[in-house]
């Protein structure tokens, strides 16, 4: 389902730092067309090389503008289905349009904590050098996960 | 001014450098901080992604599940069983249960850091994450959808994880769009690491890092096989399509042992969407038939007892339910369908409506937190899996270490479960380390150079959560190698004006010949990277066992892709780059064609058909425990760009015995 991007929606990002799609997306697939000389659309983006785009839909949901939308895939999918999210800080909403005209829309939760708060190390201890050749992780199990299992397992040793 | 064919060239030192920024270098990232800081705080760390670390690796896109939880209840040991049953009895148990051990560490740490993961409360009913039950830390009860995997919600997975990751390294400390396509090996010891090279997707600039450990950790391989879809849905493959190879590629011609390249992973998914089927099968408890209601499974189950011990476990190898959906394909009985029509019926039985509405959201999120193109397919052709069934596809094939395959590369081990210190198998090269560690978790055989996720070979199941955990693993062996190592000083065995050469060529076969024809696509100096990867993909469709030919080969036709191969590197050279972005394209694809060869090279030393239902040899049709239950490994060597193959002894370090039922004749 290659992306793309609407013409009248899309403003290049010019207000930001970066263009968001070309910043996100993970094949480098999103491109500002600077002067128009590759779309007919100056200062706006554009899917370069849509048969590879994986649907992951990064650049959707980035996009300040809400300026993109996937069109599913010419060579596998009828016509006239659409799938779009709206991604907030702490939940997504999707909305699913079918070819015969039914809808459905579903919100999902995507992250219990606001965005941008991880304290990576926060009060958790400091490694110990003296542990740095045994199992286990610099903050000693302080997150209760670690498995040691039962020593009659290992028919090795 | 840099300008396009004329780049600034930046020099680097580090101390470790990071090449990829998926789940393994995520884990990576967070955990070296504070073995830096014990060490004493002198140690430069850099990390190069080729993509945004918000958005890249293969869990780009989210998640709907974490498939490697092991909870309380369960103990490092079974999980290594399962590994080793699903890869067919030939997998390393001592990295499987050092991940199994660790693994849950971090999953704790994404529910700390605000990953959603579903809950069942004190009646059994399930919740989403975003209720605030209990967390898993402190006794939580997950969703198990299946014996290792939990549900999550985890649309803003890989966002949550690199979150915490750039925090621990400092974004000072990160640089993105960096695509690195090519390791340098050290002047003074051929078998040791002394920096990479690469280029910026965005700016005219060359990257020349010199480094005392490296991970690689840039995922595994799609697209070097014709895919099902050949136009616009080329780009729907299951896994990232971004994957191209390059861990493997890098670290061969760099000469680290490969293992296991011949071991592919043929997913049965959704068709066309690839959309997962596991929450379908385990949650949904739905059933797989073929075009007449009939299950396969149970109508075929026979035909596990041609693979003995692997078929006759409780749950049959992954290659063993592909070759028997294949029985049905192949006898004209497809199409094959994921019966989800009477799956919901039959917990609509039992449900409140309220339930049942849940139930149907729980359905269409498994598919929009990974695999969205999947409801775009439903949307399209009207499918509601209440009301109508869908079809399901073997893919083409793919190559990768973290999920239901073991390709990768041959690394260090744990030191205390066990392992073995010798190698009794003749054959080794006599540089190559005899028992399965020497000294470093997760390094290679190349001195310095380390991996994990789907780098790590001989392993598998690793998936999301267990590849962030493996890199963190990496990550306090590299702290330990560089305070062992403090007097190194790299030197690249090759001169920078050389590797830039070499990485620019693309460039400058399009700048010298661009005008030699009216269109710059069709001329006979150069290929398009986008011709090449076709011209691959057709070699290795047709000739070793992709869709075409129902993922079957023999020596013959190996030989002619053999050759076919040859030519294809040697024209790897006349690759043209016209842009940045091509110039990204081809020395991907240059990855492509060298794991292409590996694979292709391991199916043809190996002797039997070790992994039936994902390839066949057809001249070698059976699973061969006396001569073949090892392990293959490989070495390339870069000035001759041949391989050598060698088999590595087997052996367990738990009980398999476990896994099986009494024979049933």
């Amino acid at each position: 389902m290659p992306t793309f991007v609407r013409t009248e929606k899309c403003d290049g990002c010019k207000g930001q730092d970066k263009t968001a799609c070309m910043y996100i997306c993970p094949h480098d697939l999103m491109k500002l067309d600077k002067d128009g000389s590759e779309t007919g659309h100056a200062m706006k983006s554009y899917n370069q090389e849509p048969d590879q785009c994986w649907e992951c839909y990064s650049c959707i949901k980035i996009c300040p503008q809400q300026a993109i939308e996937a069109r599913p895939y010419a060579d596998i999918v009828p016509m006239g289905g659409s799938v779009q999210p709206l991604r907030g800080t702490d939940s997504i909403m999707w909305t699913i349009k079918f070819r015969n005209g039914t809808m459905k829309r579903f919100k999902f939760p995507i992250r219990t904590t606001p965005e941008g708060s991880i304290d990576p190390y926060g009060d958790k201890a400091e490694a110990d050098m003296a542990k740095i050749a045994e199992p286990g992780f610099f903050n000693h199990m302080e997150q209760k996960g670690y498995r040691a299992g039962d020593p009659a397992e290992l028919i090795r040793k | 001014m840099a300008e396009f064919g004329n780049p600034e060239v930046v020099q680097e030192e580090v101390d470790i450098l990071m090449i990829g920024g998926g789940m393994a270098c995520s884990g990576a990232a967070y955990e070296i901080g504070p073995w830096v800081k014990a060490a004493g705080g002198d140690i430069k760390v850099k990390l190069v992604d080729k993509a945004a670390m918000d958005r890249s690796g293969a869990v780009a896109q989210g998640l709907s599940a974490i498939n490697t939880y092991i909870g309380s209840e369960q103990d490092p040991a079974d999980y290594a069983r399962m590994v080793s049953n699903d890869l067919m009895g030939i997998t390393r148990d001592d990295l499987a249960y050092d991940l199994g051990r660790h693994v849950d560490e971090s999953v704790h740490l994404f529910e700390e850091w605000g990953l959603p993961i579903w809950k069942l409360d004190e009646n059994g009913e399930r919740h989403d994450g975003s209720k605030g039950l209990t967390p898993l830390k402190d006794g939580g009860k997950p969703v198990r959808s299946g014996k290792w995997q939990i549900m999550i919600n985890g649309e803003s997975y890989k966002w949550i994880v690199a979150e915490a990751a750039k925090k621990g390294l400092g974004m000072e400390n990160i640089q993105e769009r960096i695509f690195i396509v090519k390791l340098v090996n050290d002047k003074n010891d051929k078998n040791r690491i002394a920096g990479a090279v690469g280029f910026s997707v965005r700016e005219h600039k060359l990257y020349v890092f010199k480094a005392k450990a490296i991970l690689l950790a840039a995922g595994g391989c799609v697209n070097i096989f014709r895919p099902r879809s050949v136009g616009e849905g080329q780009g729907r493959a299951w896994y990232p399509v971004w994957n191209a190879g390059s861990t493997y590629a890098m670290a061969a011609e760099a000469g680290a042992e490969l293992t296991m390249m011949e071991n592919r992973f043929v997913p049965t998914r959704f068709k066309d969407g690839y959309g997962p089927v596991g929450a379908w099968f385990l949650l949904f408890k739905s059933q797989a038939t073929n075009a007449f209601g009939e299950t396969y499974m149970t109508k075929n189950k026979h035909m596990l007892d041609d693979y003995p011990p692997y078929g006759q476990a409780a749950v049959p190898a992954s290659c063993l339910r592909n070759h028997l959906m294949l029985k049905e394909m192949k006898d004209g009985n497809g199409p094959i369908w994921m019966d989800t029509v009477t799956a919901l019926a039959k917990l609509r039985e039992t449900l409140s409506p309220r339930e049942v509405k849940h139930l149907e959201a729980e359905a269409w999120e498994d598919f929009l937190d990974m695999c969205i193109g999947q409801c775009g397919i439903w949307a399209g052709e009207n499918i509601e899996p209440e009301k109508k069934n869908s079809e399901l596809m073997p893919t083409e094939p793919y190559l990768l270490g973290s999920h239901s395959g073991c390709c990768g590369i041959w690394t260090s081990g744990p030191e205390d479960v066990g392992a073995p210190t010798e190698e009794t198998e003749a054959g080794v090269p006599e540089h190559l380390p005899s028992g399965w560690n020497w000294g470093y978790r997760g390094m290679t055989t190349v001195k310095g150079l380390f991996t994990a996720g789907d780098g790590v070979g001989a392993s598998g199941h690793k998936f999301s959560s267990g590849s962030h955990a493996e890199g963190r693993m990496a990550a306090k062996a590299m702290v330990k190698y560089v305070m062992d190592n403090k007097d190194l000083s790299p030197e690249l065995d090759t001169d920078v004006d050389t590797l830039i050469e070499e990485i620019y060529r693309p460039v400058k076969n399009y700048m010298e010949h661009k005008d030699y024809s009216t269109a710059i696509d069709v001329n006979p100096n150069y290929i398009t990277p986008r011709m090449l990867q076709f011209r691959l993909q057709k070699i290795m469709d047709e000739y070793v066992a992709g869709v075409a030919t129902y993922y079957t080969t023999n020596e013959h036709m190996l030989e002619l892709a053999e050759h076919k191969l040859e030519m294809l590197k040697e024209d790897a050279l006349k690759m043209r780059a016209k842009d940045l972005h091509e110039l990204l394209r081809a020395w991907e694809n240059y990855h492509r064609i060298l794991t292409a060869e590996a694979h292709m090279k391991h199916i043809q030393f190996r002797q039997e058909s070790r992994y039936p239902g994902f390839y066949y040899r057809m001249d070698k049709n059976f699973v061969d425990e006396e001569n073949w239950h090892c392990f293959v490994n490989s070495i390339y060597d870069k000035e001759s760009k041949k391989w050598t193959c060698f088999k590595r002894a087997h052996v367990d370090i738990v009980d398999k015995s476990k896994l099986f039922k009494p024979a049933s004749h």
